[in-house]
């Protein structure tokens, strides 16, 4: 039997989060950016197609930091 | 003002004859460059459609005058086609390729459009397509006969340097480029060039471009003689050659001659491009010197690209040897006179200074501080002499500058390179000494990285008031004392001044009235405190109490020193080793100053200084902290000698004891070894079980030498001092002087190389002893024995040959790293970003915190904070 296991369930992948248009223009708004200004992310991605991003979506990503407990990133997804 | 341009695409080619000839102002025929007169000939090498360099006159071509007027090129017709050296291996990639008689790609049509498509797409996606092309040629070369007009392909064998010969046939540059002509388009693409702007018969030359004179500048001597370049002479035996060529064809000389003038030629034209030609003799000046040409102008370090367009040098800066000075700050430089003298500040003269700048020009040059220039309001400059000094000091009014010599007090860059991290600038006050060196504080020396031994410095002077001003806000040295890398001072004591406050600190020695002034006398103090005690009716003071004069008040700090012995239990204050350091209230008192305590890379009194006061008081702090240990350590009296490694015969027989051990206990390994006894350690072979209990025994025997030798050696010693300070050595250092040097190795093994199955002669054939690979039984005092000598010396040679690879890999590490990151930058938002403004980090560090502005998170810090709270509501 074969089982299909999410990318994201896996203990080293950080956590994905797919933001909202509104939750998207707050993140641009709080660091006056444009989104082009943002890291990118593919949306072959594995992490980007299992929550079903589409060009165009910020995933934000929660990272474990040794130091700051968690720090959060956010990514353009791009073709 | 001036658009600026941005540049949309930079395409490299061969230039074609056809543009060589359109970009030519002027075809020169003459070798000559100047007549008796001293005016350039025309058509001569110095024509003045050239360009010009002489001042007063203009451009015969574009009427600019020198400075304005960039230089134009000129053209020599050769009279036989030449080889352009910088291409002769593609040349005869090309010659092996094309067929000898129709000259197209020898492959199939069908292999010509699969190699061309995979260029193409290649080429789209921006990749190199160097593997592709390297495939066509080789495959092009495997045609015995061309698939084409059925010529067969002839061996082509390419002599160094430049000749090309068919079957024992020599090719003549104008046979090839007669090939060449004639490959189509179509096939050039599948060769990976561009037929528009490299076609490979460009590769062989039959026009040369002559630079513009701006380009290679005639020197006049002071006799009146003129000194040409080396690029003017080169091109005057090109055009002397061409000549000739040219008359002997003319006359019908014969072929013989015609080939010898030819083979000069390209000689000349092959030196003229590159002088460094292997196989090529280098041209030579009269005096015997290689002459400087095209190639070399750009090559290498210092050539154009590394020496004039990414580093160049810079006005108002000094560099001279170094040496230290421990009564000067830290935060001071000490400048010889000599270049005090001839570096300047500008001063913008004003209403207010305008009296006090009078007073400096009018001591002219030569009396420091003096003024070397003025510049007026019109922007014209006047020297500063001895004899205008009165009457240039008269006209001075507002708005002139003046440029006053260095003096005490100026803010100047001190820089060490190689330039590793932020603190190799630092800024520092200039103080004027007399002598020849610069002079630095030795505590400054970690963060430059700098010893005594030779080592030269930078020095700048910043010559506005913006850059003053950051010099003085980011880069003083005691804005520098906590180093971004990890957080802890990087400043501090170093060898002596560890030593110095650990004698004057360790115990409760008693020192005299007499003593303690002595101790003392360097500071700002108004009395010595209460006296710890009075023996002989005479009070007495402790070396803690001295040192806590240096602290700053209200200090609360606990510790362990450096020489802690880590005991299983620690008893804290009660150490009986006074190794664990309380400071009260500024008042050191117990436990020993050592590297722990005010060395650099740890020094925790600095660090709290810093931290709870200011940079300035941890600046202040180090000064007085140094001056006090040098008065320590001269009041106690210190030195180290051949004698201090003595150790006392009983001492030495026990270690005799101990290495005799060692080595009988290896022979009965060896011995068990071979009787096959040994039983292996998991997952090794018998083999590396055998060397690694060897190993092991011996590794034992040293350190069982090095504690014997360390039981005898005590506080008494100054090599314990300094070991167990932290000053400088280790205890195992003094172990291998006293003791036993131990086993030496390369790459982490005992010695094996040498002979079959022996390292030296002086051993039996697969002997496996101590001796035999490489354990050295001698201490440095003893001296080594021939043999051991000779392992040694193999020991240290693997020690130096990784220094040198070490430093030589990081530093190119280190370089691209830099690149990388060098334009990236922490926004006042804390996002990290580059230069087009894309984010990199969201938060420095994904923390946003400052490595040298953070506290050591512990409990510590808790207990300190509601100490000095609760001490402020009690107040």
């Amino acid at each position: 039997m074969v089982t299909k296991s999410a990318v994201k369930d896996h203990e080293l992948v950080p956590e994905h989060v797919l933001l909202s248009v509104e939750e998207g223009v707050a993140v641009l708004k709080t660091y006056g950016i444009e989104a082009p200004q943002l890291p990118k992310i593919h949306v072959s991605d594995p992490v980007a197609k299992e929550i079903g991003a589409k060009v165009g979506d910020i995933i934000k990503v929660v990272r474990r930091s040794p130091t700051a407990k968690q720090s959060i990133f956010y990514r353009l997804v791009i073709d | 003002m001036t658009v600026p341009k941005r540049i949309g695409k930079i395409r490299f080619g061969l230039i074609s004859p056809q543009e060589f000839r359109k970009m030519s102002v002027v075809k020169i025929i003459t070798a000559d460059t100047y007549d008796d007169d001293g005016f350039p000939i025309e058509m001569g090498l110095m024509d003045p459609r050239l360009g010009v360099i002489d001042p007063g006159l203009r451009c015969r071509s574009c009427g600019g005058r020198p400075g304005e007027c960039p230089g134009h090129f000129g053209h020599i017709d050769l009279i036989a086609s030449v080889i352009h050296v910088g291409f002769a291996k593609l040349i005869r990639k090309l010659l092996r390729a094309v067929c000898r008689d129709c000259s197209r790609l020898m492959l199939l049509d069908k292999e010509k459009q699969m190699y061309l498509e995979q260029i193409k797409t290649l080429d789209k996606l921006g990749q190199p397509t160097d593997d592709v092309v390297n495939k066509v040629f080789a495959e092009a070369r495997k045609h015995k006969n061309c698939p084409y007009c059925g010529a067969p392909q002839m061996e082509i064998k390419f002599e160094r340097p430049l000749s090309y010969v068919e079957e024992g046939h020599k090719l003549t540059p104008s046979d090839i480029r007669d090939r060449f002509e004639k490959v189509p388009n179509d096939d050039i693409q599948i060769m990976g060039m561009n037929p528009d702007t490299a076609r490979p018969e460009w590769m062989i030359l039959t026009v040369l471009p002559v630079p513009p004179v701006t380009m290679r500048p005639s020197i006049t001597l002071e006799s009146g003689q003129r000194s040409e370049d080396d690029l003017t002479h080169k091109l005057v035996d090109i055009i002397r050659i061409n000549q000739r060529f040219q008359e002997n064809r003319e006359a019908g000389a014969p072929q013989l001659i015609i080939e010898d003038l030819w083979e000069l030629l390209q000689y000349h034209v092959t030196t003229f491009l590159d002088n460094t030609v292997s196989g090529v003799p280098p041209a030579r000046h009269r005096s015997g010197r290689p002459l400087k040409t095209l190639s070399q102008r750009l090559k290498g370090k210092e050539g154009r690209f590394r020496g004039s367009l990414s580093g160049k040098r810079v006005n108002f800066s000094a560099r001279t040897v170094i040496s230290p000075d421990p009564n000067l700050s830290i935060n001071e430089v000490g400048v010889p006179m000599d270049i005090a003298m001839e570096l300047s500040v500008p001063i913008i003269v004003n209403a207010r200074n305008k009296e006090m700048v009078k007073t400096f020009v009018k001591r002219g040059p030569d009396r420091h501080p003096g003024v070397n220039y003025i510049t007026r309001p019109d922007q014209r400059r006047v020297k500063v002499t001895d004899k205008n000094c009165e009457e240039v000091a008269e006209q001075i009014d507002t708005g002139w500058k003046v440029d006053r010599q260095l003096t005490d007090g100026d803010i100047v860059l001190f820089n060490r390179q190689p330039s590793l991290h932020r603190m190799s600038i630092m800024s520092h006050r200039v103080k004027v000494m007399p002598y020849k060196t610069f002079r630095l504080n030795p505590s400054v020396c970690p963060p430059y990285n700098a010893d005594f031994d030779g080592d030269e410095m930078n020095l700048h002077v910043p010559q506005t008031e913006e850059a003053r001003a950051e010099a003085e806000i980011l880069m003083r040295v005691q804005e520098n004392i906590l180093s971004p890398r990890f957080g802890g001072p990087i400043i501090g004591g170093i060898h002596d001044y560890v030593t110095g406050s650990f004698l004057l600190t360790h115990g409760y020695k008693p020192i005299d009235r007499r003593g303690a002034m002595e101790l003392l006398k360097k500071f700002d103090i108004a009395g010595l405190p209460q006296p710890a005690g009075v023996k002989d009716g005479q009070p007495y003071w402790t070396g803690k109490q001295i040192f806590s004069a240096v602290l700053p008040k209200g200090l609360n700090l606990n510790f362990k020193a450096d020489f802690c012995y880590n005991c299983d239990v620690c008893k804290g204050e009660d150490c009986e080793n006074d190794a664990y350091v309380v400071i009260e209230d500024g008042q050191l008192l117990k436990g020993t100053i050592d590297a722990e305590a005010i060395g650099a890379f740890k020094g925790k009194i600095t660090d709290r200084v810093i931290k709870e006061y200011s940079p300035t008081v941890a600046s202040s702090f180090l000064d007085k902290m140094t001056l006090l240990a040098l008065r320590g350590i001269m009041y106690a009296g210190f030195s180290f000698g051949i004698d201090d490694e003595d150790i006392p015969k009983a001492a030495a027989e026990q270690i005799d004891e101990v290495t005799r051990t060692a080595r009988e206990n290896v022979q009965k390994l060896i011995e068990a070894y071979n009787a096959g006894e040994l039983e292996p350690l998991p997952g090794r072979t018998l083999d590396e079980t055998l060397e690694m209990r060897i190993m092991q025994t011996l590794g034992k025997a040293r350190d069982g030498a090095g504690s014997i030798a360390g039981r005898y050696l005590g506080l008494d010693n100054s090599g314990v001092v300094m070991a167990v300070s932290g000053a400088r050595g280790s205890m195992l250092n003094l172990t291998q002087m006293a003791a036993c040097v131990g086993q030496q190795s390369v790459r982490g093994e005992r010695i094996r190389r040498g002979y079959e199955g022996r390292t030296l002669p002086h051993f039996k054939t697969g002997d496996l002893g101590a001796e035999a690979h490489g354990f050295v039984e001698s201490s440095y005092k003893d001296g080594l024995t021939p043999t051991e000598f000779f392992f040694h010396s193999i020991g240290g040679r693997e020690g130096l040959v990784d220094t040198a690879i070490r430093t030589s890999q990081s530093g190119y590490l280190q370089r691209r790293l830099v690149n990388a990151l060098q334009d990236l930058e922490v926004k006042y938002d804390g996002t990290v970003q580059e230069t087009r403004g894309m984010i990199v980090q969201f938060k420095y560090g994904e923390d946003g915190v400052d490595v040298s502005r953070r506290d050591y998170a512990s409990p510590d810090n808790v207990k300190r904070l509601i100490k000095k709270i609760l001490e402020k509501e009690s107040a």
